[in-house]
């Protein structure tokens, strides 16, 4: 184990200083009082408490998380049963599609973006019952969360060593048992691993969204962006500071979680 | 049920990967309350063979009856067989003690009834105290006793066990082969062991199966395989040996004359001669402990051969030989270190070395 | 290849290859359908429009033309016009530029939390994490602070020299990349890192040992057993950095011009639907040349990456 030089320290630090630069600043200049995002003036919570008050922002809130819910709870579902199937069974083509399947992990987020517009517009304009807002917008995130899910549970199941359900049917354990007892058991720390990226991909997107949404579908990063366009407006850095701090909370908590509960070594 | 039906019978069973035969017509017969065991080095089928007559694999051809039913009427999880895993295979969600009962649960066996087994089945492995704990709590030891207690507590007909102590260091797998075997005798089920460790199969066994490349090539109890080996392979797996192949010169009534590279030797044909001794020409073979040196002035006489010790490596409590006979073949002799290591036996000298007609066997190939 | 499906047994069971279609289909099936029809159908969709022709509403129809695609390379209204062909090596120099100052800053990096001793490794990695996790947009327009007129790392550089006081550093080509390698840099590390935790440090000590120096032990040792690492994080960063609309449009303004800017605005301001198809689909198909080195690359390992 190499030991860590003075030099690779400090441009390390430099480099996490780097990365949290631009959150430091959010949340420093949330208490700025300064009108239209100047220079310090002085400090003052009020644009908190302002956030209270305004509709617009809770109404993007509540839509934010509303979508990211369903489309979860839909997209986990999905590709729980897309990342099982998988790994066990084989169907003509399987090679390709695998491989079909890592295009929403890499494609930009713009091409897919606008596909689902397009395509979108042309259902809306035949079918006249799906109209362009939260409906369209749940449908696009689960397209891209489904790959992220079935990729999480595929892995946990393929690191899964087969000779333990092979035990469970050695055991008395029919086809059923043996799923309910021991695969999903064992499984279920996969699902929610995947279920949880889903939730952040949701929470964050912005593109997709974008293109997707509809009159009274406005989320949170919709609603930023649109502000930074005008102009930055200090609300937006207590919104967003609150944003932030949420995923912090949401990733620590996620890690913890994570960590093995049993004593190493043994 | 009669209890001369075989516990386990298996009939010209193939089982094919692609185009390989890694079971080609296997047969055999395991009789109950039998240590059996399958020996033989990777890819030997015994694995293959032992995962079908468990369930989890299904042959090609060929049927395997369990007390007498036909296995393919029987799915995998209603068998009364049960198996020990190689990588033990305990479910990492689950207690010891919830491990251990799974089986009965499934068997939907009274509550009540499931915690006193459990108990007892964890005191006759000697792992009483774990019964909270989890999987990855264990050393490899105690995960080998759950696995154990985990198939006996459902009370199989048959206990299958796969490697179960390859991944243990050497003293705990010495230790655990004699537990293993005072608990087959206890318990009384028939035990079918698969290993490529031979010194274990010889230590537990009531009988060996050898298999090589998808066959069974001997089978006997363990006394019988090592002392009468039959073919070259097997003399070579169980132990080692000293192979000559030898033409007939003179033949005898119950024994031969037979002109070697080491020199011309007298071998015994016995009272059936076996096949392969009544041809003209066939291997002759010796374990090295029966080979016997004295010093070179000793006379000369049948079966004695001038060699010159070679190698000496002293193991402790034997010193092997190898040794370099008249035109370059080379002999190997093993000696008890009764009195400490022979020192008129050292590297560079002659010696006389003595192959006793008794000792020289005649094999099939 | 059917044949090797009906002998195999699973968990005990002999699947057939009638048995293995009919399970996909109850487990994957539904998956499999949604991708296919929400993402997969759409690009085919993207593609035939790229090739019909706009209206005057914003809606297209036919006749099927190429014109999308040469005015695409080059042959405009009025001649051959360099204005797309520029957005595309500009975006191509943004990706390659964006991967290559990941990779750089990435490298020491990770063997910076390599080298921690082991309690401290999975903090390090979560504080890499955190901004990760955060929205990009909060992230982006941090930076519009930061390198506006007053703020602190504007009047650095203007003590440098590099800039006239007064003028905010953005929107510029250097904004768009310090954004663009604060946002990817953390897609680069954790598949690095991976490979870099994995090293066999003794085949370096072998390689000094054998009397070679320094740059020689990194480059001949240490290196290509980091490779896999390295070549799965540039290619998840190449292919979306190329595609990338957000930072350019905050930090880059009208200034500089990007693929991911040209798409929105074809598909926005502009209303011309087919002509932003075409541009998407030449993006879809560096993705499937991306996806196709990955392949290459990565193997089957690639599923572990995420």
């Amino acid at each position: 184990m190499k030991r860590v030089s003075l030099p690779l320290w400090l441009v390390s630090a430099f480099l996490y200083v780097f990365m949290y630069a631009p959150l430091a600043v959010v949340i420093i200049f949330s208490f700025n009082a300064a009108k239209h995002g100047g220079p310090w003036t002085g400090f003052t919570t009020d644009w908190y408490t302002s956030l209270l008050a305004d509709k617009q922002k809770q109404d993007a809130t509540w839509n934010t998380l509303i979508l990211a819910v369903a489309s979860t709870v839909i997209a986990t579902a999905l590709g729980t049963m897309l990342g099982y199937g998988l790994s066990r069974y084989w169907f003509p083509g399987k090679k390709m599609f695998s491989l079909a399947m890592y295009i929403p992990v890499m494609i930009p987020d713009i091409v897919m973006a606008v596909a689902m517009l397009a395509f979108f517009k042309l259902l809306t304009s035949a079918g006249g019952f799906l109209q362009m807002g939260l409906a369209t917008m749940t449908i696009a995130h689960i397209t891209f969360q489904i790959p992220f899910v079935a990729i999480v549970v595929r892995s946990r199941l393929v690191g899964m060593d087969p000779a333990i359900e092979e035990a469970a049917h050695d055991l008395g354990a029919s086809t059923w048992q043996t799923f309910w007892s021991v695969t999903f058991p064992l499984m279920l720390p996969g699902v929610l691993a995947g279920a949880m990226l889903a939730f952040t991909l949701s929470l964050d997107d912005f593109v997709v969204s974008f293109f997707t949404t509809g009159p009274g579908a406005t989320t949170l990063p919709i609603l930023i962006y649109s502000s930074v366009k005008r102009g930055i407006t200090p609300d937006i850095n207590a919104l967003s500071t609150l944003i932030v701090l949420a995923s912090v909370i949401g990733t620590i908590g996620v890690t913890l979680l994570q960590r093995p509960r049993q004593p190493s070594g043994g | 049920m009669a209890t001369d039906t075989p516990a386990i019978q298996v009939d010209n069973l193939v089982r094919r990967f692609g185009d390989v035969e890694a079971l080609s017509h296997v047969s055999v017969s395991i009789r109950k309350g039998e240590f059996f065991s399958l020996l033989g080095p990777s890819g030997c089928g015994k694995t293959t063979l032992l995962r079908c007559i468990g369930g989890l694999d299904i042959p090609d051809e060929g049927v395997i009856r369990i007390d007498g039913t036909d296995a393919r009427q029987i799915p995998a999880h209603k068998r009364p067989v049960n198996t020990v895993f190689q990588s033990y295979a305990l479910f990492p969600h689950l207690t010891v003690s919830d491990n251990i009962a799974f089986g009965l649960r499934m068997k939907n066996v009274p509550k009540q009834e499931i915690g006193g087994r459990v108990t007892r089945v964890m005191d006759m492995v000697e792992i009483p105290k774990l019964a909270d704990r989890k999987p990855a709590q264990l050393s490899g030891g105690q995960k080998q006793r759950v696995a154990l207690a985990r198939a006996i507590v459902n009370e199989p007909m048959v206990l299958l066990l796969d490697e179960p102590l390859g991944a243990l260091d050497l003293k705990l797998r010495k230790q655990l082969q004699v537990e293993l075997l005072q608990l087959q005798r206890r318990l009384g089920i028939t035990f079918i062991y698969v290993t490529h460790d031979q010194e274990e199969a010889l230590v537990m066994s009531d009988r060996i199966a050898v298999m090589s490349t998808g066959k069974i090539v001997q089978m006997g109890d363990a006394e019988d395989i090592y002392e009468h080996p039959r073919t070259r392979y097997v003399s070579q797996f169980l132990g080692s040996c000293n192979l000559l192949d030898a033409t007939v010169k003179r033949r005898g009534a119950s024994d031969a004359v037979v002109q070697t590279s080491v020199g011309e030797l007298r071998v015994e044909l016995g009272a059936n001669p076996s096949e392969a001794a009544r041809r003209d020409q066939f291997t002759v073979a010796i374990r090295p402990e029966k080979v016997s040196l004295s010093g070179p002035n000793e006379a000369p006489g049948e079966n004695r051969i001038k060699v010159k010790v070679e190698q000496l490596i002293y193991i402790g409590s034997e010193t092997h030989y190898v040794l370099r006979a008249g035109d370059g073949v080379e002999l190997k002799a093993q000696a008890l270190n009764v009195r400490g290591c022979a020192p008129e036996f050292d590297i560079g000298k002659e010696a006389i070395a003595f192959l006793p007609a008794a000792g020289l066997l005649i094999l099939d190939d | 290849m059917a044949n090797e499906r009906k002998g195999e047994v699973q968990f005990g069971e002999q699947l057939t290859v009638r048995s293995h279609i009919l399970r996909s289909a109850m487990t994957s099936g539904p998956g499999i359908f949604w991708v296919t029809f929400f993402l997969l159908l759409p690009l085919v969709w993207i593609g035939v429009i790229s090739f019909l022709t706009r209206t005057e509403v914003g809606g297209f129809e036919r006749p099927f033309t190429f014109e999308n695609y040469t005015r695409f390379i080059g042959f405009g209204f009025f001649g051959f016009d360099m204005l797309y062909p520029q957005i595309i090596l500009r975006s191509l120099v943004l990706g390659i530029g964006t991967a290559v100052l990941c990779m750089i800053t990435a490298l020491p990096l990770a063997f910076f939390i390599a080298g921690l001793p082991a309690r401290y490794k999975t903090l390090a990695l979560t504080l890499v994490l955190i901004p990760f996790w955060t929205n990009l947009l909060i992230r982006t327009y941090a930076w519009q602070i930061l390198l506006a007129p007053e703020s602190p790392l504007t009047r650095l550089a203007v003590w440098l020299h590099f800039t006239e006081p007064g003028l905010p550093l953005y929107p510029s080509a250097m904004a768009i990349y310090i954004g663009m390698v604060c946002d990817y840099l953390p897609f680069l590390v954790l598949p690095l890192y991976a490979s870099v935790e994995k090293i066999d440090w003794s085949i370096a000590e072998a390689a000094s040992d054998l009397g070679a120096d320094g740059p020689r032990v990194f480059w001949h040792a240490i290196l290509p057993q980091v490779t896999p690492g390295l070549v799965a994080g540039i290619i998840l960063v190449l292919i979306p950095a190329t595609g990338q609309f957000v930072i350019p449009d905050l930090l880059g303004g009208a200034k500089t011009v990007m693929l991911g800017n040209a798409i929105q605005q074809q598909f926005q301001q502009s209303r011309d639907w087919p002509f932003g198809s075409a541009i998407t689909f030449v993006g879809m198909g560096a993705v499937m040349l991306g996806l196709w080195a990955y392949a290459r690359a990565a193997g089957e390992r690639g599923g572990e990456i995420i």
